[in-house]
């Protein structure tokens, strides 16, 4: 059965706090099922709920959607956070430890970059945003 | 899911059970700060043990929590942060600086006992 394909998807819609906590709770089972130990699902879970956390904050809904990932030899589980918001005007700031517009700690982006190990961001002006991130079994 | 804060003595103990969303954390945090002027507490102990996340909005909340404390008088320890969940605070970049933290219940009791003495003491030698 491969792993990759779309039935095997778990999405979570986000437009409020309680679905953070959903979204990264579903996370970390599924991690789980995949034998992360559990510092890594500390991780993979925090990492969520951060980026649940910035769509509730700045796009006001989207969804987070998980899936496990086969590569050769690695195995691991792709998050992607998906919103249709008013996207993200300057990326590279918004990596940046302590930046934030809405007056938080500013460290949700480039902490999840810390966090996981391959971290990509599409987003453009008005045009919404997807940030994928992956965390391979060791 | 509310937490229940138990009082013990001059001291008020709120034990997280399960995991909290954001609005959760602000009404503890704001339960706790209402509740050290009704009990005339002299400490505050926030157990986090069974606490699956904290995120930067989780780590914002809890320093906010000790400040206001303060403000009102008392102190702050927060105890049971799990060493996964540490070790993911490191990662994100949260110190929680400024706050006091312990490693369990008795712990967090001890550093509360200590610090609530050494006031009680300056008030005291004020007085003489």
């Amino acid at each position: 059965m491969p792993l990759t394909s779309k039935r095997d998807e778990i999405r979570t819609p986000i437009s409020s706090d309680f679905d953070i906590v959903k979204a990264r709770q579903r996370g970390r089972e599924l991690a789980a099922t995949l034998g992360f130990p559990p510092t890594d699902l500390a991780l993979i879970a925090t990492a969520i709920s951060e980026l649940a956390r910035n769509i509730v904050r700045y796009a006001d809904r989207g969804e987070i959607i998980l899936s496990l990932v086969e590569k050769g030899e690695k195995r691991g589980i792709v998050v992607v956070a998906r919103d249709d918001g008013p996207g993200i005007p300057d990326i590279e700031l918004a990596l940046q430890d302590g930046f934030s517009t809405s007056g938080s700690l500013g460290l949700g982006l480039p902490g999840c970059r810390r966090l996981m190990d391959e971290f990509d961001i599409n987003s453009r002006n008005g045009m919404g945003t997807i940030i994928t991130v992956k965390k391979w079994l060791r | 899911m509310v937490v229940p804060i138990l009082k013990q003595g001059q001291y008020l103990i709120a034990s997280v059970q399960a995991a909290l969303t954001d609005t959760d954390l602000l009404k503890l945090r704001d339960a706790l700060t209402e509740q050290v002027g009704t009990y005339r507490s002299r400490g505050v102990i926030m157990d986090v043990t069974a606490l699956d996340v904290m995120d930067s909005f989780a780590c914002r909340t809890l320093s906010d929590l000790a400040v206001m404390i303060k403000l009102r008088g008392a102190e702050t320890v927060i105890v049971g942060i799990q060493p996964e969940v540490a070790f993911s605070m490191v990662q994100l970049g949260l110190k929680l600086e400024g706050v006091a933290t312990a490693l369990d219940l008795e712990e967090g009791l001890a550093y509360l006992d200590q610090k609530v003495k050494r006031v009680a003491r300056a008030i005291n030698e004020q007085k003489r």
